[in-house]
């Protein structure tokens, strides 16, 4: 089967494209020894079918980071290339479609964006560049489709080109200029509405405005979907599983299959959140309690990311985010590790060296909370008062800053400076938008819903032969002495590391007083990621690397939470 | 027409000039090139964010992101 390799600078809608080409049945994994996400589909061509890699997106073969070298790798797979061309802005595209004719693979160019391209008053001459490069040129427009069958019907055309040889970097600057001069025409024009909002949401007020606004939008609605999925759809359908949960529960009877396959029942009923059973809690807390958050933060993540809303962000929050050892990027992660910190452990591949992914890491491992543990601090702290709500939320904001001006300073490393292109607002295309959440949300099923299930098992196993009270005991000392905090205390710690919203709720019945809530509730943020996150740290930062956040994590909560006991409760 | 050479870095935002030369790396050059900041391309600074913060430009069009470090490594021609 041939391979065909989609090729092309970023933000140039290769991936728009690439769904018109594939349709729905698309595998999204790491390209392999990487952590960079690969996506791979099938097409029909005249002579049968073929597979169609999607690669990162790069400015030029010679790569500067991990996606660009992936990118650069899967061109070696390539029995065909089509070099996706952003048609505004031929002249800097023009620079990788030289290098990659330059390889002499048979290739076909996309001028994508044609639409836009002659709304800005920009004309190609489209057969002349088809001379000049030697391969055929199609223009295409990738959220409506058009020039997409056009496109397929000439991939049998392509071959290596005839006219571009291999040529220094030098000649390759020049031809790019000489080419764009032969077929470009650029017609005089206005600053428009869209360019003046652009500008407005860069600059540091009116832009920081704008971001507030942003961010709040798309937290309510991520809240307002994610509701809205549980209470019409999730709920409802528990609703139809509880029954047959029952009956298996009368059919096991009581022993120890029950107390892992069922749980505890309370009241003589399964409460979902408490019993701890593989087919009770195991299922719900997934499914019905991460899940429908995780579907609509990946929606509204996708809308912003389509809409080239991000680099704008990343543009305004690099004034901070570049004192802490990373660049404006940095923020990336945190949006994500508030809704759950797993997809936050995988966004701070964003960010370029090995430096900056451990802090931005580590960081987001100590001091931002999930959405589901938002949920459960407003509702155990929130009756006593929103001031220690805000204790809480200010206690993390300063662990946040503070750590970050440590690790700035003594992890080893380099901190490239902010560099990205800020591409022109587009309009989200609701195909590709919707193809990629779905990716994102089954990536997301198959890597994170099987460990939490592990670990739900081995507490469970733990539980019933007595380890955790065993546990709990040992660490009553540092919880008394240290934290001010009774040793019950101990084992909503450890059930923390399996779910922190579960762990916030076994704090109420320990009778604690609010001051004694803020110091457990900060405690169970900072000291250690749950079990999925944790897995996925593992493999994002290596043992090494895992051991060395754990470390500050570990440090990080004790002294946080000594210095909380001596200011709120005294000696 | 009288030009005077600055780091982009020095230019206040609205400010236009000429690229004309980068002061580091093949690996930088490229870097920069390849986005679009090339020698001779006339370059408008849209903003630049205070407090050490980064520097927009804006070059045939599109508008590019870069920290302060890199901004004074980007040599302009200013008509004076």
């Amino acid at each position: 089967m041939k391979t065909v390799v989609l090729m092309g600078n970023p933000n140039v809608g290769k991936s728009g494209i690439f769904s018109r080409l594939t349709g729905t049945r698309v595998i999204t994994s790491n390209y392999a020894g990487t952590t960079v996400d690969v996506s791979r589909g099938k097409l029909h061509l005249p002579d049968g079918p073929a597979g169609v890699i999607d690669a990162p997106g790069t400015y030029s073969l010679t790569p500067t980071n991990p996606a660009e070298e992936v990118a650069a790798a899967i061109l070696g797979e390539a029995d065909v290339v089509v070099n996706v061309v952003d048609a505004t802005n031929l002249e800097r595209n023009l620079y990788l479609t030289l290098e990659t004719l330059e390889r002499g693979v048979p290739a076909a160019v996309a001028l994508n964006l044609w639409d836009e391209a002659g709304h800005q008053g920009i004309g190609i001459d489209v057969a002349g560049l088809e001379a000049l490069l030697g391969v055929p040129v199609v223009p295409t427009v990738g959220l409506s489709g058009e020039g997409i069958r056009e496109l397929v019907g000439r991939l049998g055309e392509a071959r290596p080109s005839a006219t571009i040889r291999p040529m220094s970097e030098e000649e390759r600057w020049a031809a790019v200029g000489r080419i764009t001069g032969a077929v470009q025409t650029i017609a005089h024009r206005h600053h428009t509405l869209a360019d003046r909002v652009s500008e407005a949401s860069i600059r540091p007020v009116t832009g920081g405005l704008i971001a507030i606004a942003v961010i709040a939008a798309a937290f309510l609605a991520v809240r307002w979907i994610g509701e809205g999925l549980i209470a019409f759809f999730f709920e409802p359908l528990f609703d139809l599983y509880t029954p047959i949960v029952m009956r298996a529960s009368d059919l096991l009877g009581p022993g120890i299959l029950h107390e892992i396959l069922i749980g505890r029942l309370i009241g003589g009923e399964i409460d979902y959140v408490e019993s701890m059973g593989l087919l009770t809690t195991g299922l719900y807390v997934p499914f019905a309690m991460i899940l429908p958050y995780i579907v609509a933060f990946y929606l509204v993540l996708s809308i912003l990311e389509d809409t080239g809303y991000l680099p704008r962000l990343a543009t305004l929050a690099d004034t901070f985010f570049h004192r802490l050892g990373m660049h404006g990027y940095g923020i990336i992660p945190v949006f994500l590790g508030f809704g759950c910190n797993v997809p936050g452990a995988l966004a701070t591949r964003v960010l370029e060296t090995k430096k900056q992914r451990f802090i931005a890491a580590t960081l987001m491992s100590l001091a931002i909370p999930c959405m589901a543990q938002i949920a459960m601090v407003f509702g155990v702290l929130g009756p006593f008062g929103l001031r220690y709500v805000v204790m809480v939320f200010a206690t993390l904001a300063l662990v946040y800053v503070a750590a970050g001006l440590i690790l700035n300073r003594v992890v080893p490393g380099e901190c490239p400076e902010i560099f990205l292109e800020i591409p022109p607002y587009r309009m989200p295309d609701l195909r590709a938008t919707a193809t990629k959440t779905w990716m994102r949300v089954r990536g997301f099923v198959g890597e994170a819903i099987p460990y939490l299930f592990l670990g739900i098992l081995l507490v469970n196993l733990l539980y019933s032969v007595g380890f955790l009270d065993l546990l709990a005991a040992a660490f009553a000392p540092v919880m008394e002495a240290w934290l001010g905090l009774p040793a019950g205390a101990a084992v909503a710690l450890l059930v923390g590391f399996l779910r922190k919203d579960l762990a916030v709720g076994m704090l109420v019945p320990l009778g604690m007083s609010p001051e004694q809530l803020v110091i457990a509730v900060t405690m169970l943020t900072i000291y250690f990621p749950c079990v999925a996150t944790f897995v996925v740290l593992f493999r994002e930062l290596g043992a090494r690397g895992m051991l060395a956040a754990a470390g500050v994590m570990v440090t990080t909560a004790l002294l946080v939470g000594g210095a909380l006991r001596v200011i709120l409760i005294g000696f | 027409m009288i030009a005077m050479e600055r780091t982009l870095l020095e230019l206040e935002p609205g400010m236009q000039g000429t690229i004309a030369r980068f002061i580091g790396s093949p690996g930088f050059v490229r870097k920069l090139r390849t986005i679009g900041i090339r020698e001779g391309k006339t370059l408008t600074v849209v903003t630049r964010h205070p407090l050490g913060g980064p520097v927009v430009i804006e070059v045939d069009g599109r508008e590019v992101t870069l920290g302060r470090g890199m901004a004074v490594r980007v040599v302009v021609d200013v008509a004076a």
